[in-house]
């Protein structure tokens, strides 16, 4: 059995304030995290590794600094971590992000062995575009299995899968050649905590390093210039010319005086002004 | 990245019209209504395309609601959605008659199709847009998205590239008013042996009760944050949103902790709402939160921290301890209520 599990760090949204004086993010102090979501899907890799045995291999594209990503990956019971890092990379959309890591997922088949299920967060925290897996499923040609909830059957040697997917309104189960891609949600599992001398160990651990030349990429389909979307322009939304109106007093007069505007200015369906009808 | 599109011969905008277990779902309305706009302001025509089993009966409410034609593709292979199956339809179909923009719903079926038929394509993709706009003279899509769960915008361009595709959000465009006397195309696409070959089989699938679905439909909410304090203190808020006629929700933190079930968890991960009351109860307003109930109506906020980031996007709020301003508001709407009732009866 062979995985790649595809992750991303990302700023921890959670962490980020609105000035209150601007309305602008305040991204100050923000740490980098890997992606949620990233991490159920590790351990979805690494639970087959547990019953059939492996190798489990995380990629991620982005600066050096995305090593330490990586590297609580490999705390986390990972087998190698690759880091697709090149100035040539940067800027790419979620079209020229399926590129780069076809391309290393490519490199990663032929030294490594072939690779059975290619596994990835359903959508990332700070794009959330949730793009990136249904893209890179087509450009391997293989099945795209996403929004998997739990895995019900897996054989390797079969290569077949059966998995639950949650969608609006439903769960679907859904079975499927193998390789697939599988774009895991959080419910699907409960993800493992590394240990402290895994922790101290993975900070020194070595994670291959790869330009687009490594990776044999076309430079031509790869970040800025491989992508077809750009970014024309971005802003804070703009300010809301009505500020929040506030209503003070002791807490039953300001309830009562708030219902009250509430009313007389039609904001409650079902609830008419007194006195309405008549006028 | 070089590319010979001939951008001239590219015309019309299309709308993936999404079916869930035989039935449209109601965000496509809403992108036909966005075409139409976006078609009036270039003059060029609005196609719907429908795939499934059976859903052939939609296509005059797709024509009412503003497309000039309909494709639909209907055999029982078709019944339930699968990524493989439906996007080598939409493909071919999109290569044959290359429209020039393409939206699909930013759902789980749509998220997936989009990327799928945009790397087929190698065209431009926009996910999860919230505002759509139209360059005229250079028949170029200006889709706006929120990034960073949603305080920040950017307008993704597509220039030399088509079709220009773009997901949309449910419930961010209005939701057209059916002229059932408008006049459209119906075209019934032969589809053969369509799933031959598919990689993939649905072997079953279970409907979710209707609690899944109750936020969608809610005119009012009233949504617990972290400063409820504990699961035996929701009451508060129940007893507001049964005054007011609606529904409870959550935050995150709120349904994490599993006081409130999954379904009724409002934001980034949860489910995006547009009620038009929203209450917000001692919610602080993190991003996550507020990218999936800004599009409220009124939105009211109770919270003890007048620097709550919520009383940035609230109409109306009031600063103090929800233990004694909620069951305030519940004992007035009550009252109000009782009003409103007594005046009905008397008059």
């Amino acid at each position: 059995m062979h995985a790649v599990v595809c992750i991303k760090q990302v700023p921890d949204t959670t962490e980020v304030r609105i000035d209150p004086k601007t309305g602008t993010l305040d991204r100050r102090g923000v740490p980098n995290i890997v992606n949620p979501e990233d991490l159920h899907a590790l351990e979805a890799a690494l639970e087959f590794r547990d019953r059939f045995g492996g190798r489990v291999t995380v990629l991620t594209m982005g600066p050096n600094f995305a090593a330490s990503a990586l590297r609580e990956c490999l705390a986390l019971g990972a087998d190698e971590g690759v880091l697709l890092t090149d100035r040539r990379f940067a800027a790419a959309d979620t079209f020229a992000t399926t590129y780069a890591l076809w391309s290393a997922i490519q490199k990663i088949e032929k030294e490594r062995g072939p690779v059975d299920v290619v596994l990835t967060g359903r959508y990332a925290l700070d794009g959330d575009t949730g793009q990136v897996g249904p893209g890179l499923a087509r450009r391997l040609r293989v099945p795209l299995l996403s929004y998997v909830t739990a895995i019900e059957e897996v054989d390797f040697e079969a290569k077949r899968i059966v998995v639950q997917r949650h969608i609006e309104g439903a769960v679907v189960t859904l079975e499927s050649r193998l390789p697939a891609v599988l774009t895991c949600s959080a419910d699907l599992n409960q993800v493992r905590y590394a240990s402290l001398p895994a922790l101290l160990a993975a900070q020194q651990a070595q994670v291959t390093a790869w330009s687009v030349d490594d990776v044999g990429a076309d430079p031509e389909q790869c970040g800025l210039k491989g992508s077809p979307t750009i970014v024309s322009k971005s802003f804070v939304p703009e300010p809301r010319t009505d500020t929040c109106r506030l209503f003070e007093g002791e807490p039953a007069e300001a309830a009562a005086s708030l219902v009250d505007f509430l009313i007389a200015e039609h904001r409650i369906p079902g609830f008419e002004p007194v006195g309405a009808k008549e006028a | 990245m070089p590319k010979n599109v001939n951008i001239d011969e590219w015309r019309g905008i299309w709308v993936y019209a999404e079916q869930r277990r035989g039935q449209v779902s109601p965000v496509t309305w809403e992108l036909i209504g966005a075409a139409r706009r976006l078609a009036d302001a270039i003059d060029t025509y609005v196609a719907a395309v429908l795939i499934g089993d059976g859903v052939g009966r939609y296509a005059d409410e797709a024509v009412a609601c503003g497309a000039d034609r309909v494709f639909v593709a209907e055999h029982p292979e078709l019944a339930e959605f699968r990524t493989e199956v439906y996007g080598r339809l939409v493909v071919q179909l999109v290569l044959e008659r290359k429209p020039e923009i393409f939206l699909l719903p930013a759902t789980t079926q749509g998220r997936d199709l989009a990327s799928t038929v945009a790397t087929d394509l190698a065209c431009g993709l926009t996910a999860d847009t919230t505002q759509l706009e139209m360059d005229v003279q250079k028949r170029m899509l200006l889709a706006t998205r929120p990034t960073f769960g949603g305080q920040q915008l950017a307008t993704i361009t597509s220039a030399n590239w088509r079709p220009q595709m773009a997901t949309v959000r449910p419930k961010v465009m209005p939701r057209p008013e059916p002229d059932p006397s408008r006049h459209g195309e119906v075209i019934r696409l032969e589809v053969g042996d369509v799933a031959a070959d598919a990689p993939t089989r649905v072997l079953k699938v279970v409907e979710e009760s209707n609690e899944s679905r109750i936020l969608d439909e809610a005119d009012v909410i009233v949504a617990a944050g972290r400063g409820i304090g504990s699961k035996a203190n929701l009451y508060l808020v129940e007893e507001l949103a049964e005054a007011l006629g609606g529904e409870v929700a959550g935050s995150r933190p709120i349904c994490d902790a599993g006081w409130l079930p999954k379904a009724r968890q409002v934001g980034q991960t949860g489910i995006t709402v547009r009620p038009k009351l929203y209450v917000a109860v001692g919610i602080s307003g993190a991003v996550q939160h507020v990218v999936g109930m800004m599009q409220s109506g009124t939105i009211v906020a109770i919270n003890s921290d007048p620097h709550a980031p919520i009383f940035q996007v609230a109409h109306v709020g009031i600063v103090g301890d929800l233990f004694k301003v909620v069951p305030a508001l519940t004992q007035a709407v009550r009252q109000r209520g009782r009003r409103a009732v007594l005046e009905t009866v008397g008059g």
